[in-house]
């Protein structure tokens, strides 16, 4: 099965139809990741039982839009009975025994988990190649990295083997993956969808979104996995509208910001021309843009750091080898067993930041840097705040440029750190945010940031929509896979 | 700046042991990180709350009532030593050793 022609739509009626049954679908699905994985290397576990599963959904009867339809899971989302990893060393062997609220959700629905795809370790990286599980490759370029975090999850989308993937963005970790590789991807407010059953890397920022080529697909799932749950007192109670059929892509007198400060001298030209380009398309659908500034963007990466490394070095202190994971050998007491484990169990990049965040946190750094970083978060949060009051929508570039070789940054981290400032300031604001693609900058894809007052998903789909039918980006085909059909 | 023995510190606090071979590289990122957070002093952040926590922050309440999620044989599953049902570690506190 190749995904790249097809949408939730389409698969849906053909399953209605009885054109084909989940059983097949799902079966062409593992057979097309085989094949196109040799390349890509977007998974790490393939789920094989999922047949199974979806002979049970043929039985019971093909229902709403998501049954029957497989479905990528990035693997910091615990999947019941199917291993979950984090792309790290000490969780290689973890098999949860529950599955997090957005996977319950969207099986209830009867979508089913194909399997689960490469990322950077705990999510802490912009390229996924801090895996414990080898690189994943770019579909537009396969020296290139498909971007990061959820760079599985963008790579096998983008090339096809599924129509949806589930990814987590802490900052930027859904729509700088996008971004790089041509599709639609959306991180929603802090709390509208439930965190439990994610594997933790900073709370006051994680979120769970989706990556697809189409936005009315990513409207569908969201709109399926969304809503308050009992497990995580930080998701929200708010009612959780139909996306996909409140799609609506009139543009005429809706208010876009665009902050200067985005458009800054290091970005790639080829990428801001892109970007400009959109925005003018916007203009001609009859909405107004107005240069706005948010002066305290300079210090985003600065608090980002601070208080997503801190969060992290709590979060991961649960990992000492006693319970679950990678256990060290030959240890003579205790404390060996906790430090052997976690020094052989972790990679470069989280224990970089687990020193960070320990440091952040420690006597004599506490107020300089946690609290300090917290406080300009505030400032930050009003800047943003304000710009949302007299404005419907924020938009700017989603990156700084488009996807950078293999191995380019992985030995510089502050470089790789500074490709998130675009992205940041949504997790830090707690705001809806998305990439959704622009253009072709040398061959390379760029997307083009949209970000909305809190709860206001649907602004963003309506905007990304317009874009989508206005660009039709979707019919493009990446380069690396032309010549295989 | 951040000096080996702060570096050596931090490793202690968060159960890490660095290689000898780690601890220079550690220094020398560390500290050019820690200087790029280091910006953060020239923000005037006088009478401003920090904010440490995000969300639709009204308390949400639910019945104090038990919910049983998964069993004790479940939760073994992933133990990596166990013996007589219960989890195995290393020696606690080593005979004739007081610290």
């Amino acid at each position: 099965m190749n995904y790249l022609n097809e949408t939730i739509d389409s698969l849906h009626k053909k399953l209605a139809d009885k054109e084909l049954t989940s059983k097949e679908l799902t079966e062409q699905t593992l057979a097309g990741i085989k094949e196109t994985d040799k390349d890509i290397s977007a998974f790490i576990t393939v789920n094989d039982k999922a047949t199974e599963v979806a002979q049970k959904v043929d039985e019971d009867g093909i229902k709403g839009p998501l049954s029957g339809i497989p479905i990528a899971i990035k693997d910091n989302i615990v999947s019941n009975g199917i291993k979950t990893t984090a792309a790290s060393k000490i969780l290689y062997n973890f098999m949860p025994v529950y599955s997090a609220t957005v996977l319950e959700k969207l099986e209830s629905a009867g979508a089913i988990n194909i399997g689960k795809t490469n990322m950077d370790e705990f999510a802490m990286g912009s390229s996924t190649e801090t895996s414990f599980f080898g690189n994943t490759h770019n579909p537009w370029n396969l020296d290139s990295v498909p971007g990061g975090s959820s760079g599985g999850s963008a790579a096998a989308v983008a090339s096809g083997e599924v129509v949806a993937a589930l990814g987590t963005d802490t900052g930027g970790s859904i729509r700088q993956p996008a971004a790089f590789n041509g599709i639609f991807g959306i991180k929603p407010t802090y709390g509208r969808v439930s965190r439990w059953g994610i594997i933790a890397f900073a709370s006051s920022l994680d979120q769970v979104g989706v990556m697809t080529k189409r936005v009315e697909d990513s409207a569908t799932v969201l709109s399926t996995m969304a809503g308050h749950d009992y497990h995580d007192s930080t998701s929200s109670e708010k009612e959780v509208p139909d996306y996909r059929a409140n799609l609506n892509k009139d543009m005429n007198g809706v208010k876009i910001a665009i902050p200067k400060e985005f458009w800054h001298e290091g970005a790639d030209p080829e990428v801001i021309q892109q970007v400009n380009n959109a925005i003018d398309a916007y203009k001609k659908m009859g909405a107004t843009v107005e240069e706005v500034s948010l002066p305290t963007l300079k210090h985003a990466v600065e608090v980002y750091y601070v208080l997503a490394s801190s969060e992290a070095s709590s979060n991961l202190q649960r990992y000492d080898g006693v319970r679950y994971g990678f256990r060290a050998k030959d240890v003579k007491n205790i404390k060996d067993l906790f430090v052997n484990s976690r020094s052989e169990g972790f990679g470069d990049e989280v224990k970089r930041r687990i020193m960070l965040g320990t440091f952040a946190l420690s006597a004599g750094a506490y107020d300089a840097y946690f609290k300090k970083a917290a406080q300009v978060r505030t400032i930050f949060i009003q800047e943003m705040n304000e710009v949302l009051d007299k404005y419907d929508l924020i938009m700017g570039p989603s990156t700084t440029s488009a996807a950078f070789k293999i191995g380019a940054k992985i030995d510089d981290p502050l470089a790789m750190y500074m490709n998130d400032i675009l992205t940041i300031p949504a997790n830090l604001a707690g705001l809806p945010a998305a990439s959704v693609p622009a253009g072709l900058a040398n061959g390379m894809p760029v997307g083009l940031q949209i970000m909305a007052k809190p709860f206001n998903e649907q602004a963003i789909f309506n905007a990304a929509y317009a874009l989508q039918e206005e660009n039709k980006f979707y019919e493009k085909i990446p380069t690396a896979l032309k010549g295989e059909d | 700046m951040i000096s080996k023995e702060e570096i050596l510190h931090v490793a202690e606090l968060a159960n890490l042991k660095l290689k000898d071979d780690e601890v220079d590289g550690f220094v020398s990122q560390l500290g050019k990180i820690v200087n790029m957070e280091g910006n953060l002093a020239s923000v005037d952040t006088t009478n401003i709350e920090p904010t440490y926590n995000m969300g639709d922050t009204s308390t949400t309440f639910r019945e104090d009532k038990g919910i049983h999620t998964q069993t004790r044989e479940q939760m073994f599953e992933n133990v990596p030593e166990s013996e007589d049902n219960l989890i195995k570690v290393p020696t606690i506190v080593a005979k004739g050793e007081d610290e």
